[in-house]
C-alpha cells in the first residue's frame, strides 16, 4: 500500500500549443487537509478534471493508494474511493436532496441498479440519507425540488452529494464560491466538520478558509507547481505572495516562473 | 387510487363499446407502442426517428415464429418482445453517445436500414405483399381470436396494464429515478459512479422490448404482417401520438393514443384526404401554445401565467 491517498507524476496536459498542466506532481497524505490554490487560469480546474478522469492527461499518470487509475473512467474512480464537489453547482434540478442522496448512497450500497423497489425503501439506505440531511442542515428543505432551493442550501447538497459517497478522497472545488455571507457559516462548519480519515483536497479562492482549513498548501501557476508547504512557509514564501497573496487583481501572463 | 379508478374504467371499455373492439385494440397497441417511446424519450431523454424499427422486429418474430414454429399468442408475445430487445441491445452502442441530432438520424438510418433488409429478404418476409399463412392459435388455449376483435382487444389491453405496472415500478425505483437524474444533469451522475452508457443502453433496451410486444400484437391480432410495420410513418405517428399525450408521464402514451386515433377516424369520416392537414395543424397550435395553456384555456387570464 501507497503512503499517499492520491499522488500525481509528471503530469502534462495540452490543448493545441497551450500547455495547461505542466509535470505537476502533486502527493496528498491519508487523512489531508490539503488545499491547492493558484490565480485565475493557473490551471486548477483543468488539474482536478485530471484526476477525476474528465480529461485525459497527454502525459503522465494518476494513483489513487498506489493504484494506477489514469486509464479509468471517471465513474470508475468514484467506486474506487475518489468523489469531488463542483465549482458550479452540479445537482439534479427536479429531484429533492432527499431523493438526490438516496441516489448516490443506493449506488454507492450497490443498489443502484434496483428497479423492483421504489428509491428509498431500503432500511439502512433511507437512515444514511435521514443522517447526511440532519448533518448537512438540510431538514426543512428535503422534500423540496432542489431548484427551488436558496443557493446556500443547494451548496450545501452539492457537499452531501459527495459525502455520501464515503469517499477516501474529497476533493472540494471553492465549496463556499459565491455563497452570501450569512450561509457561509454553514459551509465552513461542514467543511470542518468532515471525517478525519477522508483525505480533502480544498481548491478555493478563499484565503481564510484555506488557511483556517489546510495544514499543507500547494501553489499551482502558469500550470505548474510553484511551492508546497505548510501554512506559515507559503504565507512566508516572497514568490507566493508576489504572484498571488494580498494581490486581487489577476496575475499577469509569464510572472512568477521562478 | 385515481390511477385504480382509471384502470377499471378502461377495463370496461371493451364491454360497453364491444363493437368498436377492432379500433380499441388498434389503440391499445399504439398506447403500449407510445408508452415504449416515452421510456426512452421521457425518461431517458433519447429522441427517436426510428422506432418503428423495434415495433417492426416483434411483429415479424411474432409473425415468423408463429408461421414456423407454434402458433401459441404468449409464446410469439414472448418471441416478439425478445426480437425488440434482442435489437435494441444491438443498436443501443450506436444511441448511447451523441447529440440528439446524431441520435435522431441514427435512429431514423437503423429504420430505413431494417425496412430495405426486409423488403429485400422478401422470401422470409413476404417483402411487400406481406407475410402469408400467419395463423395464431387460441389464447390460453381457450379463447380464438374472432373477427369482431372481442379477444384481441382484451389480450391487447392485458399486456398494455401489465407494461404499464411495470414501468410505473421501474421509473420509481433507483435505475428509474436515476434516469430523471440522467437528464438534469449526466455529469453529476457520473460523478456519483453512474455509469450513463450502461443505464441508457438498458433503459433503451427495454423501450425496445416493448415496441417489439406491441408490434408483436399487432400480428397476433390481424394475423397478417407487411412492410408498412416498419414504415417511417409509424415512428412519426408513435412520437406524435406520445407529443399530444405528453411525455414523462407513462399516462401519455395511452392519453396520446387514444386522442390521435380518435382524432384519426373522425377526421377521415368527415375529410378522408385532409386528415394529415388537420393533424398538422393540431400540432403546430399545440407546440406553440403548450399543452397546459391549450387544454386549460383559463389558466390564460391568471397574472404571472402570460409573460
Amino acid at each position: 500500500m501507497s503512503d499517499w491517498a492520491l499522488q500525481t507524476h509528471g503530469l502534462v496536459k495540452r490543448f493545441g500549443g497551450i500547455t495547461a498542466t505542466d509535470r505537476v506532481t502533486l502527493r496528498v497524505e491519508r487523512g489531508a487537509r490539503h488545499a491547492l490554490i493558484g490565480p485565475n487560469g493557473a490551471g486548477k480546474t483543468t488539474l482536478i478534471n485530471q484526476l477525476t478522469g474528465v480529461l485525459a492527461p497527454s502525459e503522465g499518470r494518476v494513483e489513487l493508494a498506489g493504484r494506477d487509475i489514469t486509464a479509468l473512467a471517471p465513474h470508475r474512480r468514484v467506486a474506487l474511493g475518489l468523489a469531488r464537489t463542483f465549482q458550479i453547482n452540479q445537482l439534479f434540478a427536479s429531484l429533492t436532496p432527499l431523493q438526490s442522496l438516496a441516489l448516490a448512497v443506493g449506488n454507492r450500497a450497490g443498489i443502484g441498479w434496483r428497479w423492483w423497489q421504489p428509491l428509498g425503501h431500503d432500511a439502512a439506505v433511507a437512515a444514511e440519507c435521514e443522517q447526511l440531511i440532519t448533518q448537512f442542515r438540510l431538514a426543512e428543505h428535503a422534500e423540496r425540488v432542489t431548484r427551488e432551493l436558496p443557493y446556500g442550501k443547494r451548496r450545501l447538497l452539492e457537499i452531501a452529494l459527495a459525502v455520501a459517497l464515503k469517499p477516501s478522497v474529497l476533493l472540494l472545488d471553492e465549496p463556499a464560491a459565491g455563497v452570501p455571507t450569512a450561509e457561509r457559516r454553514d459551509i465552513l462548519d461542514t467543511v470542518a466538520a468532515l471525517p478525519a480519515d477522508v483525505s480533502v483536497l480544498l481548491i478555493e479562492h478563499d484565503m481564510d478558509l484555506v488557511f483556517s482549513f489546510a495544514r499543507r498548501i500547494t501553489v499551482l501557476v502558469n500550470g505548474a507547481v510553484l511551492t508546497e508547504g505548510t501554512p506559515d512557509a507559503i504565507a512566508a514564501d516572497p514568490r507566493v505572495r508576489a504572484v498571488y497573496l494580498g494581490d486581487d487583481h489577476p496575475m499577469p501572463a509569464g510572472a512568477g516562473h521562478g | 387510487m385515481g390511477e385504480v379508478a382509471a384502470w377499471i374504467a378502461v377495463a370496461a371499455v371493451p364491454l360497453v363499446f364491444g363493437q368498436h373492439a377492432a379500433l380499441i385494440n388498434e389503440i391499445a397497441i399504439l398506447a403500449l407502442f407510445a408508452m415504449s417511446l416515452d421510456l426512452i424519450l421521457g425518461y431517458a431523454g433519447i429522441v427517436s426517428l426510428g422506432h418503428a424499427a423495434y415495433f417492426g422486429a416483434g411483429a415479424y418474430g411474432a409473425a415468423l415464429f408463429a408461421k414456423h414454429v407454434m402458433p401459441d399468442p404468449l409464446l410469439g408475445l414472448a418471441v416478439g418482445t425478445s426480437a425488440g430487445a434482442l435489437l435494441g441491445l444491438a443498436t443501443s452502442p450506436m444511441i448511447v453517445r451523441g447529440t440528439d441530432l446524431t441520435r435522431l438520424m441514427v435512429t431514423m438510418g437503423i429504420a430505413l436500414v431494417l425496412l430495405e433488409l426486409a423488403n429485400k429478404f422478401d422470401n422470409i418476409t413476404g417483402g411487400i405483399d406481406g407475410l402469408q399463412g400467419v395463423v395464431i392459435g387460441p389464447l390460453l388455449g381457450v379463447f380464438e381470436f374472432d373477427l369482431g376483435a372481442r379477444v384481441a382487444s382484451f389480450y391487447s389491453l392485458a399486456v398494455l396494464f401489465i407494461a404499464f405496472v411495470l414501468l410505473r415500478r421501474i421509473v420509481h425505483s433507483p435505475l428509474g429515478v436515476s434516469m430523471q437524474a440522467l437528464r438534469d444533469n449526466r455529469l453529476r451522475l457520473m460523478s456519483l459512479g453512474a455509469s450513463v452508457p450502461a443505464r441508457l443502453a438498458a433503459v433503451y433496451t427495454l423501450g425496445a422490448a416493448l415496441a417489439g410486444a406491441a408490434g408483436a400484437l399487432l400480428t397476433q391480432t390481424t394475423g397478417f404482417v407487411s412492410l408498412d410495420v416498419l414504415e417511417f410513418h409509424r415512428s412519426a405517428d408513435v412520437m406524435l401520438a406520445l407529443v399530444i399525450g405528453g411525455t414523462g408521464w407513462l399516462w401519455g402514451g395511452p392519453i396520446g393514443a387514444v386522442a390521435f386515433k380518435l382524432m384519426h377516424d373522425l377526421l377521415s369520416a368527415v375529410t378522408t384526404q385532409y386528415w394529415t392537414f388537420w393533424i398538422g395543424l393540431f400540432l403546430v397550435v399545440l407546440m406553440l401554445v403548450g399543452r397546459e395553456r391549450l387544454f386549460r384555456p383559463w389558466l390564460w387570464w391568471r397574472r404571472g401565467f402570460v409573460r
